[in-house]
């Protein structure tokens, strides 16, 4: 576990979680959990967000060390100071829940999304297309005479944006990954 | 140890190791491989009950009156659903159990075969962990780690599922390490926090312990510690129904139980205190009435083993994660070391503002000579078994309230009733896990006839195994808590809040070979209740009780600790607005 480098959770007396609990201000977190890979873990996990009626924004999981069977799931929330602080104690007391950071407030962190979308269209919407996908630095990653399929990563906005841009010019589908995300430096 | 055997021997193996002595449980075709190992051997006794909610109550039983862990085994599909309530209940009330469970072989799974139930689906949000086996290599570590998970940290009801070819196949079985497993709870307090709280117990003029079941569950030991504290220091001390029996009901310091129907005295306690030390209780919404109101001018300090307990309902300013019994020992160490202070004068005023408070005298009631009132005969209940060794469980309702208010308890591990999950039926099977495990004891299980007939069925447990439970049914015919809550609430309209079609319990008790009592009549009530106590066997005692008696005092819901109502005439239109939309 150590060598994948996270810090220990903020504590009461960390200098940056001075927050009020009780405010009634609806925050947006970034939560890293390190979890046995064991059957049903992610089925627990999200059981506690639906049976405690939490909110998950997005939700990525996959192992990240095979040998220390360890999985990470990355989970963005919202919630009142109060409700997260909870969230994140009902997660710890899950049995096979290992870790559990608060990337928005040990930050900072790095969070990136990958999105897949096809865009549809000949002509002008197509070459306009193209054109905002080199803005954006996304790929084609297959191509057709009437259609592209861009890849694109970025933080959640970034690819929402881009979405946003491909609309008009024929977007039909759209994948995305959820957020993956880490804390900056060592 | 390392040897190799069948699946079901491990089973078998590992109970035996864990030191279990009983299981509860009901066959069925899946379970059968562990069954005939059952058969085959005499340190694990089997108990057979007459329905597999029983079993788990009585496992629950068991377990709070020991503080060991309850064992159960049932079969596959339904024999685990009908453990789902039982599961959830002791989860809430933070009970260690473990249930085995058979599950089809491991090639049906996943084909709707004949008993299959998804239970570690079912089972996954009302046990604190579960698994299920597919290799019966993995088998024996598997249930060491069930049983070392059910006990540690805040304990809860774990369930394993075995399915019957892993019973089958051979594996190697190897003795319990609980140090290898990862799931290793905290359970030493931070210092500086209890340095904290110590220093605010120094200059409290208004201090109040709030205890809870985390006293209990945290052993003995914690009762013991938690008795020096409150002595040494003189700071008066309250309980929830979970907690009962950590200080002793004749403690000079005891305020009773508080809550919605707690004691006038605990619940001013609370709400005028200005330090709360809230001792393994969680703040359920029983016991703080309106939150936006509730004791507005403390500085409130909670030691609780769960970190998820702290600040969920209430804002602690001084939080103590760690086991009950360890924090107290280091606070009782530090408290001592700092020259044992407190703040004597502002303590003296305290104690004689909560002596005014004790003179409203909330219990008190006036037996007349025509239908026994349920206080009453509590209160004779309570005077003619206070020198026995005495173990009470509850059903739920009205009786539970009146029995937590009018018995006395004065040990930890002596009440056993459904606190978070509030589960009619619980108390009669949880008095036979009582009395399997206290086989001198006299057990009693005070029961309203409603809750009691939701697992009736088990008269038939209690006459196969001779357990001398004592079955004391107060019956006013009605749902009563029920029914109080209409009459506060629904305009006294009784919506099916009427025991009918009502057995005659004593026939009930005979047609089982058991011994049945009728007493209605004040007069005959400590002859009678003589000869439920004294009778060499299990009673059903239907004692014939006042029916439309309303369980009082009450904080109705939605209102605050000091708006407590205290007699009959306060409770008209009592609960208005938001709080009719509470439960
Ligand atoms: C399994 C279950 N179903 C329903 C309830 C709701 N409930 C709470 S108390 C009560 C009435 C209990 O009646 P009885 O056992 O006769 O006790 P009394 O209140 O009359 O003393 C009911 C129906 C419950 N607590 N548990
Ligand atoms: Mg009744």
């Amino acid at each position: 576990m150590s060598a994948l480098k996270i810090k220990k959770g903020a504590t009461k007396h960390s200098a940056y979680n001075l927050r009020p609990t009780f405010s009634e201000v609806e925050e947006r977190h970034t939560l890293a959990i390190l979890v046995e890979n064991e059957p049903g873990v992610l089925a627990r996990v999200i059981g506690l967000f639906s049976g405690r009626g939490y909110n998950i924004e997005s939700l990525t999981v996959a192992e990240v060390d095979h040998t220390g069977h360890l999985s990470r799931i990355t989970i963005v929330t919202t919630g009142t100071p109060q409700v997260i602080e909870q969230i994140k104690a009902q997660l710890g007391r899950i049995v096979p829940v290992y870790e559990v950071h608060d990337l928005t407030v040990e930050g900072p962190s790095v969070e990136r999304e990958l999105a897949i979308m096809k865009v549809v269209g000949t002509g002008e919407k197509r070459v306009e297309a193209l054109r905002l996908a080199d803005i954006f630095r996304a790929n084609v990653v297959d191509s057709t005479l009437e259609s592209f399929v861009f890849e694109i990563t970025g933080v959640p906005e970034k690819i929402g944006a881009f979405a946003d841009l491909m609309r008009p010019l024929g977007l039909t589908e759209i994948a995305r990954t959820g957020v993956a995300a880490l804390l900056r430096g060592d | 140890m390392k040897r190799e055997m069948t699946g079901a021997g491990i089973v078998v193996q590992a109970l035996k190791d864990q030191g279990v002595d009983v299981v509860f449980g009901y066959p069925g075709g899946a379970a059968l491989p562990i069954y005939d190992e059952i058969f085959q051997q005499n340190d694990v006794r089997h108990i057979l009950v007459r329905h597999e909610q029983g079993a788990i109550h009585a496992a629950e039983g068991y377990a709070r009156s020991t503080g060991k862990i309850g064992v159960v085994l049932v079969t596959s599909g339904p024999g685990v659903t009908n453990t789902v309530t039982g599961l959830t209940d002791a989860l809430l009330d933070s009970i260690p159990i473990v249930v085995l469970s058979a599950q089809v072989p491991t090639f049906l799974i996943g084909s709707d075969a004949f008993q299959e139930a998804d239970t570690v689906g079912i089972t996954r949000p009302c046990t604190k962990h579960n698994w299920l086996v597919k290799d019966t290599e993995k088998l024996a570590s598997t249930l060491h780690e069930a049983f070392h998970v059910a006990r540690s940290g805040r304990p809860g009801p774990v369930l394993v599922d075995i399915p019957k070819d892993v019973q089958f196949a051979t594996g190697t079985y190897a003795s319990a390490k609980p140090s290898a497993s990862r799931y290793q709870p905290t359970v030493k307090g931070d210092m500086q926090e209890i340095t904290e709280l110590v220093a605010a117990m120094e200059k409290a003029k208004r201090p109040v312990f709030y205890t809870g079941g985390g006293v209990i569950n945290s052993g003995p030991a914690a009762s013991q510690l938690l008795r020096e504290l409150v002595d040494a220091t003189g700071f008066p001390v309250t309980s929830t129904l979970m907690g009962l029996g950590a200080y002793p009901a004749s403690g000079k310091n005891w305020l009773g139980m508080l809550g919605m129907h707690g004691l006038y005295e605990a619940n001013m306690a609370m709400h005028g205190c200005d330090l709360m030390i809230n001792v393994g209780a969680r703040f359920d919404d029983r016991i703080t009435g309106l939150i936006s109101a509730f004791s507005p001018k403390s500085t409130k300090a909670h030691i609780d083993i769960d970190p998820s307990s702290i600040n969920k309902v209430i804002k602690a300013d001084i939080p103590i994660v760690g086991d009950v019994g360890h924090v107290l020992e280091d606070i009782l160490k530090v408290w001592k070391a700092r020259g044992r202070k407190t703040n004597k004068e502002a303590l003296g005023k305290w104690q004689s503002q909560i002596s005014q408070w004790r003179k409203v005298e909330c219990l008190a009631f006036t037996q007349g000579d025509k239908a026994i009132r349920p206080q009453h005969a509590l209160a004779r209940l309570q005077e003619l078994t206070k020198d026995h060794d005495r173990y009470i469980t509850t059903e739920v309702g009205q009786h539970q309230m009146w029995a937590a208010q009018h018995l006395g308890f004065e040990a930890p591990n002596r009440l056993m009733t459904s606190g978070g999950l509030g589960t009619m039926g619980y108390g009669f099977p949880s008095s036979i896990g009582v009395q399997m495990a206290h086989p001198d004891a006299l057990v009693i299980n005070v029961a309203g006839e409603a809750s009691w007939l939701m697992n009736m069925q088990e008269l038939g447990t209690v006459s196969q195994y001779n357990l001398p439970v004592k079955q004391f049914i107060l019956n006013n015919e009605r749902l009563g808590m029920v029914r109080q809550w209409q009459e506060l609430l629904h305009g006294s309209r009784y919506s099916h809040s009427w025991s009918e079609s009502l057995p005659d319990f004593v026939k009930l008790a005979e047609a089982f070979g058991i011994k049945g009592i009728i007493c209605s009549d004040p007069a005959d009530l400590d002859d009678a209740l003589l000869e439920m106590i004294n009778h060499d066997g299990p009673v059903v005692f239907d004692c014939l009780i006042e029916k439309h008696e309303n369980c009082l005092p009450m904080i109705p819901s939605g209102k605050p600790h000091n708006q407590m109502m205290l007699n009959e005439d306060e409770t008209a239109g009592a609960i208005q607005g938001a709080g009719g939309a509470l439960v």
